[in-house]
């Protein structure tokens, strides 16, 4: 057991300290607090990612550390909270489905990525391989929170929270993706959050509300 | 071998005994610095248990024998906790008697009377702590237990000798699993021990009131062995977060050499605990009731995501 070598039992440390986070996002109600999260999920994704590039000798996924740590960690956070000032929904507090009940659905949905995780795990033959299970499960999560979040910035923080934890899996089971496809990735994200920032100030144009229950007159008629 | 295993036992049992009313007073001091406040000094708890054992004892009317039987049946399953879990020494006699799970069972002996108890006089606040105890510990045990099947599989054993045995003698290995039931741990202890984000021990008459309600009923020497019990059951809890999470330190029944260097550890992180503890009380504001299932909710997802990341990751 103790073979494992000091970078890897931190690189577990890391992944559960993730799938933590991941369940954290899942429970709270406040916007701030979630802003604050989603940095603190793509930090600890940073030193995961330098971490298996230390203990991979892959230089280039010290390239893909950098880049989560500029857009993940200064970037977007900075940009979501300009965007919650401008849309003055600073201090929103969402009431959510039954919290325990959210999170005991959570554990299911770990157990579930876990199980699912472990004949693809087998398959591969890196040493983060173990990590993939809780890179599914930090995907469901978010997944999760999109589902039963009503409001659209909460939603918004899931969707970049999802893509974390796809990152989090393409850099366990891979050792990461080519430069291209993660910059390319990274520049998608950017440009998805503007096209998201476009939308809210229409949505809230159009029904004076961020919540997205108001969208469902549009069906009416 | 034998006599000296079994003089360990005793000194440790004695230790605890005498050092958990100490405790107690130690966090009280320990808070009261924080809020700039002088305090009572360390010895306070003594003194109220001298005071209380030399009152004289007054039943309600209605008082069962169940009432007048609860306060020496709180507090024998206290003492026992309290003398089971390894503390100073590992090994010792008793420990064979019972593993993590017969110690949740005590736990829920003694709680069950205490709540029995709180109703038995019929009195109003009586009956609404006895039922607010039982709302918060219903959750807290399973999260409890989760701890301990965590430590266990760590150490394939549920005799806490063993866990901490093997959690001693491992290398520095970081364990996100023993990481994760530690917090959900604390979070236990907090809520079990009327501790503040859930109860609050200092107050004798607020409508928010759990552990004090139940016990409104009781004076004289009863109420000293249940202020005792308490003492002893925060210890005890104590005790085993540092079994668990800090077993550094700790000796081996019969090697007498180590004792003192033992004894010294277990005080001064006995030390560092209380002062954690008055530390993190006096920063967090006692929660409404209704969500007092969230936090416990939280307790049990941290203890099941740590069992099911030791299975996981193997770590």
């Amino acid at each position: 057991m103790t073979a494992i070598p000091l970078a890897q039992q931190f690189l577990n440390l890391f992944a559960a300290l993730l799938l933590l986070i991941a369940f954290a996002m899942l429970s709270q109600r406040r916007v701030l607090s979630l802003i604050r999260l989603f940095a603190w999920q793509g930090a600890i994704l940073t030193l995961s990612i330098a971490d298996s590039a230390w203990l991979t000798h892959q230089p280039h996924l010290y390239y893909s550390a950098v880049l989560t740590f500029v857009i993940k960690v200064l970037i977007l956070p900075w940009l979501l909270h300009r965007l919650i000032r401008r849309l003055n929904v600073v201090w929103d507090v969402e009431t959510l489905l039954n919290i325990p009940t959210t999170m005991l659905v959570g554990i299911v949905l770990v157990v579930f990525a876990f199980n699912l995780a472990l004949p693809i795990a087998q398959l591969s033959n890196t040493i983060l391989r173990n990590t993939l299970g809780i890179a599914l499960a930090s995907v469901l999560l978010s997944f999760m929170m999109m589902i039963t979040r009503r409001k659209a910035v909460p939603q918004v923080i899931g969707f970049l929270a999802l893509e974390n934890g796809l990152f989090l899996a393409a850099t366990s089971t891979t050792y990461g993706m080519p430069m291209v496809v993660e910059l390319g990735v990274a520049l998608d994200v950017l440009v998805g959050f503007f096209i998201f920032g476009i939308f809210f100030f229409q949505i809230r144009e159009t029904f004076d509300s961020l919540d997205i229950r108001h969208m469902e007159k549009l069906k009416e008629d | 071998m034998k006599a000296s295993a079994l003089a360990f036992q005793l000194v440790q049992s004695l230790l605890v005994l005498l050092l958990a009313p100490l405790f107690l007073g130690w966090v009280d001091q320990c808070r009261a610095w924080l809020q700039n406040r002088r305090g009572a000094g360390v010895w306070q708890p003594y003194r109220t248990l001298v005071k209380l054992f030399y009152k004289e004892v007054v039943l309600a009317h209605d008082a069962s024998p169940l009432f007048r039987v609860t306060p020496y049946v709180l507090f024998g399953c206290m003492a026992l906790t309290a003398t089971l879990v390894p503390m100073v020494a590992t090994d010792l006699p008793l420990a064979g008697a019972v593993d993590v799970i017969a110690l949740v069972g005590i736990l829920a002996l003694a709680r069950v009377f205490l709540a029995l108890a709180a109703m038995d006089v019929g009195t109003a606040f009586g009956s609404l702590g006895a039922r607010r105890e039982m709302l918060v510990s219903f959750l807290a045990e399973p999260a409890l237990l989760m701890v301990f099947f965590t430590a266990a599989s760590l150490s394939a054993s549920t005799s806490l000798s063993t866990i901490v045995t093997v959690l001693t003698h491992r290398g520095f290995f970081l364990y996100p699993s023993l990481a994760f039931s530690g917090v959900a741990f604390l979070m236990v202890l907090l809520a079990e021990n009327g501790r503040i984000p859930v109860d609050n021990p200092e107050t004798h008459l607020e409508l928010t009131m759990i552990h004090e309600a139940m016990i409104l009923e009781y004076t004289g020497r009863h109420l000293a062995l249940i202020e005792w019990a308490q003492g002893l059951k925060l210890l005890a809890y104590v005790g085993l977060g540092l079994a668990l999470f800090f077993p550094f330190g700790m000796t081996e029944s019969g090697d007498w050499w180590a004792l003192p260097g033992a004894l010294l550890a277990f005080i001064l992180k006995l030390i560092f605990m209380g002062a954690g503890l008055a530390l993190l009380e006096t920063l967090s504001a006692k929660q409404r009731l209704f969500r007092v299932p969230e936090f416990m909710g939280g307790a049990f997802l941290l203890a099941v995501l740590a069992i099911l990341i030791h299975y996981l990751l193997g770590a």
